[in-house]
């Protein structure tokens, strides 16, 4: 005869159940959420829903370098301007940070005993001490630069003071999208090249300048249709008006704080992450590779580097994982991201908590898997390649 | 299972059932109060730690009516932003935030304000160095605004409406406004204008900084509480408004205890001789009488925290008793 017990003692329904019942508690445990949520809210007279997207704003984000906001547009378009600027941030850091990262790592083991120490020093100080209060130093200290009327100027075209640093601003005139569209050119022919001479040294094992030819095409192209065209470019330079600057580009010391401390905070994670990658290449490859009369130079690039990648992928997507959603502390110095103007500004003035928190939580989601996407179909790309 | 169920339904909204604030004061044996960050006059701890300011005084006379007790609040801050959240989560029993009564707090985000104690409007203060002398010569300056106020709409409106074009500088906190301006990151401070006075008393020279005669929006500012509960909304109410009326009928905590054998029926009604009022607010019959004896009236208030006696030198203006001047008015003690 068999009794209920047996149906317990086998495997799979037993880990079925138990699976079952875990999402079973999990869902209840969510619909409760929502629904006393739900209910408080009604009860205290909250009015819910997604209406206020499409209300105006009424108050001005001046920072905003992509999109022309204005206090009439709607609460939807406090948000895009958020993105875009969490995504400025975040790239521009992204970039600046691998650099500086593999910079210091490299440096960190470097047989030059002040080097590696100096950079030791960094990597332990940096990565010890909160990014809020690196992002309120650097705040701190550029907000005493001097004031805007006692500017700082370079060659009467860059002026730095507490409130930016000011450049002129490039006027692209008619023509200068055909030197634009040269460059794009030269920059595909160069690939090509690289594919082809790649493919030469295969076959024959002869070597093809790539790098030196490829720098002249994208340069000598454009340039000379550049001045073939007569020169379209123009500057539109800032000069002191009023109570500020007017003309020229301007970058706020809001966006310089968050962009340097988020580099230098990240970049000494990134330098271990490198630093280990490095050291994990076992002895044997530098010595065989050494052993064949390959140069240092060539070692470090076609030997290491490329093994080294693949241990330092994995961390460094999570590197820049953590950088795009450490952006969020702009709110401390008041850079207009996402979570500042949108998740804080709209929401305050709207008192949607709920909605807006949804909606942010949802964004740095949905970037951070975008991300992931991206860099693990680049790990992929690098892997061993079993044939 | 669904025994189980109801009861994990009931626990959760165990937790937002609503009791009366009043009662649960009560039980507590302190009230909880929400105020600014730190606002010289209105809501600042003094050198002995000590909460002073005219907000203060509110929740001490809240406190006051319902203990009979001027130390038995806990003042918790808030900035701008975290203000609403806290009151409605119940964090806070009532609001005294130099907070203005606008028809979306009021109605959309579920408060109740009950009442008015400082009639203020939001102006501009900048460099005297500067050489302006009104807002409206104010074109491409920097502005230092606090976000999430209704002051950053009114900013908006105002350039708008004379096609004049600024920067915001968003920041949090007053102090905030503060650093950024006397470092010179912005030009231009704007808030309410005790506020600007509160922060014009604490600059190093005040004689270096000018307010701008423009003020720019109404902004009464009032203790607020959460809608649904009119027991608890009385009992704000009324401890404000005993303080205006005791004004208004002379009675300050000098003399309170001889008005006690005062002939003005009003001034017995509403020291607890005549009548019930008291019992009727499910407080004591000698609530205001201790809110007058304790904190003083109004007047006395505003004289020790922000008259022109004091480092914000605000004159009465609009928040002179609707008899001398101004609009301070309050209802009937009857």
């Amino acid at each position: 005869m068999r009794s209920n017990l047996s149906f317990f003692s086998d495997e799979k329904f037993r880990s079925i159940f138990f699976q079952t019942l875990v999402i079973g508690i999990f869902a209840l445990g969510i619909y409760l959420i929502v629904q006393t949520t739900g209910h408080n809210l009604e009860k205290r007279n909250i009015a819910t829903g997604w209406r206020f997207l499409s209300d105006p704003a009424g108050f001005d984000i001046s920072f905003s370098p992509f999109i022309d906001f204005k206090s009439t547009d709607t609460h939807l378009d406090v948000y895009f301007v958020g993105i875009f600027n969490t995504l400025l941030v975040s790239f521009c850091g992204c970039i600046a940070a691998t650099i500086l990262g593999f910079l210091i790592g490299i440096v960190r083991l470097s047989s030059n005993w002040l080097l590696s120490r100096v950079a030791y020093v960094y990597v332990e100080f940096t990565r010890n001490v909160p990014l809020l209060l690196q992002i309120i130093l650097w705040y701190s200290i550029l907000i005493q630069l001097p004031r805007i009327k006692q500017a700082l100027e370079l060659m009467d075209m860059f002026f730095i003071s507490n409130r930016g640093i000011y450049s002129p601003r490039p006027i692209f005139e008619n023509g200068f999208s055909f030197v634009f569209i040269a460059f794009i050119l030269a920059l595909i022919s160069s690939f090509i090249l690289r594919k082809w001479s790649k493919k030469r040294q295969d076959e024959t094992g002869k070597q093809f300048p790539v790098a030196l030819t490829a720098l002249g095409l994208l340069i000598i192209v454009p340039l000379v249709l550049f001045f073939i065209l007569g020169s379209p470019l123009s500057f539109d330079f800032p000069a002191l008006k009023g109570f500020n600057f007017k003309g020229g580009m301007v970058i706020r010391p809001e966006f310089i704080a968050m962009f340097l401390a988020l580099t230098i905070y990240t970049a000494a994670f990134i330098s271990e992450t490198v630093r280990s990658g490095i050291l994990s290449v076992t002895k044997g490859q530098r010595e065989a590779s050494s052993s064949l009369g390959l140069k240092k130079s060539w070692i470090m690039r076609l030997v290491i580097i490329p093994q080294a990648l693949r241990v330092i992928i994995p961390p460094l997507t999570s590197q820049y994982l953590n950088l795009t959603k450490n952006s969020s502390l702009g709110i401390a110095v008041g850079y207009a991201d996402l979570v500042h103007g949108f998740g804080g500004i709209s929401l305050n003035q709207t008192g949607q908590a709920i909605e807006c928190m949804v909606i942010v939580m949802a964004t740095y989601l949905t970037i951070s898997l975008i991300i992931s996407a991206f860099m693990n179909i680049y790990n992929k790309s690098i892997q061993f390649k079993e044939k | 299972m669904k025994k189980l169920l109801s009861i994990l339904a009931v626990s959760v909204f165990a937790f937002s059932a609503n009791a009366g604030t009043l009662d649960d004061v009560k039980n507590r044996g302190f009230l909880k109060c929400g105020v600014t960050t730190g606002l010289a006059g209105f809501a600042a701890p003094d050198d002995s730690g000590e909460w002073t300011g005219l907000d203060a005084d509110m929740c001490r006379a809240v406190a006051v009516a319902v203990f009979g007790d001027r130390s038995k609040v806990e003042f918790i801050t808030t900035t701008g932003k975290s203000r609403f959240p806290t009151l409605a989560s119940g964090e806070v029993d009532m609001l005294a935030r130099n907070t203005t009564w606008t028809i979306s707090r009021d109605v959309n985000l579920g408060f109740e304000f009950v009442g008015v104690n400082f009639y203020d409007g939001q102006g501009f203060m900048i460099p005297s160095s500067l050489g302006v002398s009104s807002a409206t010569e104010l074109d491409g300056a920097t502005v230092c605004i606090q976000t999430g106020t209704t002051t950053e709409l009114n900013l908006a409106d105002f350039f708008r409406l004379n096609g004049l074009s600024y920067e915001a500088l968003p920041i949090e906190t007053n102090d905030e406004g503060k650093e950024n301006l006397f470092a010179g990151r912005c030009d231009v401070y704007t808030t309410d204008a005790s506020g600007l006075s509160s922060t014009r008393a604490a600059a190093a020279d005040p004689s270096k900084w000018l307010v701008l005669p423009e003020i720019i929006s109404k902004e009464p500012l009032g203790p607020l509480v959460r809608h649904g509960d009119h027991q608890w909304g009385d009992v704000v109410r009324w401890s404000l408004n005993a303080m205006i009326i005791a004004e208004e009928l002379g009675v300050t905590s000098e003399n309170v205890d001889a008005s006690k054998s005062s002939n003005i029926p009003e001034v017995l009604r509403l020291l607890g001789v005549e009548g019930s009022y008291g019992e009727m607010l499910e407080l004591s019959s000698d609530w205001a009488y201790q809110i007058i004896k304790q904190i003083g009236n109004y007047s006395e208030s505003y004289e020790a925290n922000v008259g022109p006696d004091t480092p914000l030198e605000i004159g009465r203006g609009l928040n002179a008793l609707w008899t001398q001047g101004g609009i301070l008015y309050a209802p009937p003690f009857r």
